[in-house]
């Protein structure tokens, strides 16, 4: 069986990435995300892999477009700051269909905000935080080992649609220890095999060319039109979302995150006292689980949405339920993390 | 007996090139073409071509190429090198592109001694969104954005390049030249191969900054513009090579 080991979560993160195929890492230190960076720099050249400290957020997200170009698998690990000046490089790995991971362990913001654990950049990674009609896959971890299970998952997705993916941590996750198993190592064998479209060099086919650009307004909007054809392939397939104790509940819960595992310990709380409530823990952000929670929801008395933030993907959750039902929202913002108690208590004073 | 004394190179596309009328770029991309297809590199090669006049560059040589976010080429280089690292990648970028918005990205893959080579297109103006004031603009200079002619007081000085380049470490080739009579098309072309050459053998970074001219902007006609470059530009860009550590490549 394999070994249950405590890592902390950048480095476990970064170990997933690994083993995950990835052998090019070009990165930025940031906090609390640098455990990441400084794991990759001892790691990589054990697996002859590429490891390079850029001279800033905006060069290493451009290195990723690089090597991206060549149909590799690639990442690149940073903390909300550094992912706001990335945004750049992001829309045009996006736009040019590229194949990438972000991790984004995020913390207080905006501006310079903290070091401290947020949810406060769900909107710039949902909603396209760059420029332009594009989205990223956004999954969200709720815990250490979950992280290292999608991490695979999300080098998978965006070979496989050729759309760039977010891991959306926070700074929990990215600085607690938790024991984890870590999967075997991944055998590529062909399953990012990019070589109809990546720069590798003609040896004699026609030039390959990557680009997010068209200067003509018309084939401009073909290709728009074709990746959304993708984005459309992907709300249909990689809807992913656990729930708890919701056949009986009369209230939900919803959470992603760190925050979706502190929701868990509300549940039974409230369960203990008989109060009758289940959760409902988005993981794949883009595409959010509409849909899915509009069914979840069908009956129950009202929803609350808690969040580290002052309430962002609260929006998504009132589109899903489409007025079906009362959706109130609690929050701590700024490097707070609510606890289950004051969670409780909220859910308490909302049953009235 | 007929003799073909010229042709067009294979590595050069098939496309119209879009650029204006006494424009170097032209000459430029021949000379890069050239030399691809000397080295026998052309199924080897990746390029990035900027944004700016020459954004349509990976369009017009017929290797592998992308067009980067502005200023970022040598990074996105950077990326497909190590990612490939026997591969050879160059980039191609205008003044604005290099000495304004991309100055962090070409010092540090300068000094990180990227093996990757950058042809360097200085025009003193910029090109494509329509005549504005870059940071070679010399003083004196009238551009939209400097309609009274560049003041040092206000818009501070021309920026050199090559003589800021020429001190990092990781630079192993570095030359400025010109393309505005047939015996610097020669002396350029050398220029260009000599830079491929030190990529070619894992020496490390190489740069080519070409002076062009810019008719259009300058609102000169293209033989002016010859001259003009000749009794400005050339004093203060002066030609010549920088760094060779490539040494004798016969």
């Amino acid at each position: 069986m394999a070994e249950r080991i405590m890592v902390k979560g950048n480095e476990a993160m970064a170990e997933a990435a690994v083993r995950a195929g990835c052998r090019l890492y070009f990165g930025y230190p940031i906090t609390p995300q640098s455990e990441f960076t400084e794991y990759m720099a001892r790691r990589m050249p054990e697996v002859d892999g590429v490891f390079l400290q850029s001279e800033s957020e905006v060069a290493a997200v451009n290195m990723v477009y690089g090597a991206a170009c060549t149909g590799h698998r690639v990442m690149t690990s940073t903390s909300s700051p550094g992912f706001s000046l990335m945004q750049e490089g992001v829309s045009y790995i996006a736009g040019a269909m590229l194949p990438a991971v972000f991790v984004n362990v995020v913390r207080g913001g905006p501006g310079l905000g903290d070091i401290q654990p947020a949810q406060s950049d769900y909107f710039q990674s949902t909603k396209g935080g760059g420029h332009g009609d594009y989205h990223l896959i956004v999954l969200a971890p709720g815990s250490i080992q979950e992280a290292v299970d999608l991490m695979e998952t999300a080098f998978r997705l965006a070979d496989n649609y050729r759309v760039p993916v977010m891991m959306l941590a926070d700074g929990m996750l990215g600085q607690m220890m938790e024991p984890v198993v870590f999967p075997e190592y991944v055998k590529l064998d062909g399953i990012n095999d990019h070589s109809s479209w990546a720069l590798r060099g003609t040896d004699g086919r026609e030039p390959h060319k990557v680009t997010s650009f068209d200067i003509d307004p018309v084939r401009l909007e073909e290709m728009n039109t074709e990746t959304h054809k993708v984005y459309e392939e992907i709300r249909s397939k990689e809807i992913r979302f656990e729930t708890h104790d919701l056949e009986d509940a009369d209230y939900i819960l919803v959470g992603y995150g760190t925050m979706g595992r502190i929701l868990g310990s509300v549940v039974k709380m409230a369960r203990k006292q008989g109060i009758k409530v289940g959760l409902f823990r988005p993981i794949s952000l883009w595409p959010f689980p509409y849909d899915e929670l509009k069914k979840a929801a069908k009956g129950k008395r009202f929803c609350t949405v808690v969040e580290m933030s002052t309430g962002q993907m609260v929006e998504d959750v009132r589109l899903s339920v489409e007025g079906a039902l009362p959706v109130h929202f609690y929050g701590r913002t700024g490097g707070m993390v609510p606890t289950p108690d004051e969670v409780f208590k909220e859910l308490v004073r909302l049953i009235g | 007996m007929e003799k073909a004394t010229y042709k067009k190179p294979k590595s050069l596309a098939e496309k119209e090139f879009s650029y204006c009328p006494g424009c170097h770029h032209g000459i430029i991309h021949r000379l890069v073409a050239e030399v691809i297809d000397e080295l026998e590199i052309q199924g080897k090669t990746l390029m990035v071509a900027p944004v700016g006049c020459s954004v349509f560059a990976y369009e017009f040589f017929d290797v592998d190429g992308t067009v980067a976010p502005h200023g970022r080429a040598p990074a996105v280089a950077t990326g497909m090198k190590r990612a490939m690292p026997e591969r050879m990648v160059f980039t191609y970028q205008g003044d604005g592109d290099l000495a304004a918005i991309g100055t962090a990205e070409i010092i540090h893959a300068a000094n990180r001694g990227e093996k990757i080579t950058t042809i360097f297109v200085n025009n003193a103006i910029y090109g494509m969104t329509g005549g504005q004031m870059a940071p070679t603009t010399l003083l004196g200079m009238k551009t939209t954005t400097s309609p009274y002619g560049r003041k040092a007081e206000t818009e501070g000085f021309p920026i050199h390049v090559s003589e800021l380049l020429k001190e990092t470490a990781g630079i192993v080739y570095l030359e400025r030249v010109s393309v505005s009579s047939p015996q610097e098309v020669i002396k350029a072309k050398a220029a260009i191969k000599k830079a491929f050459i030190a990529q070619k053998k894992g020496l490390g970074f190489s740069l080519v900054e070409v002076l062009s001219t810019c008719p259009t902007n300058w609102g000169l006609d293209p033989v002016e513009s010859i001259n003009w470059l000749n009794e400005n530009m050339k004093k203060e860009y002066p030609i010549g090579v920088f760094v060779d550590k490539v040494g004798d490549i016969k």
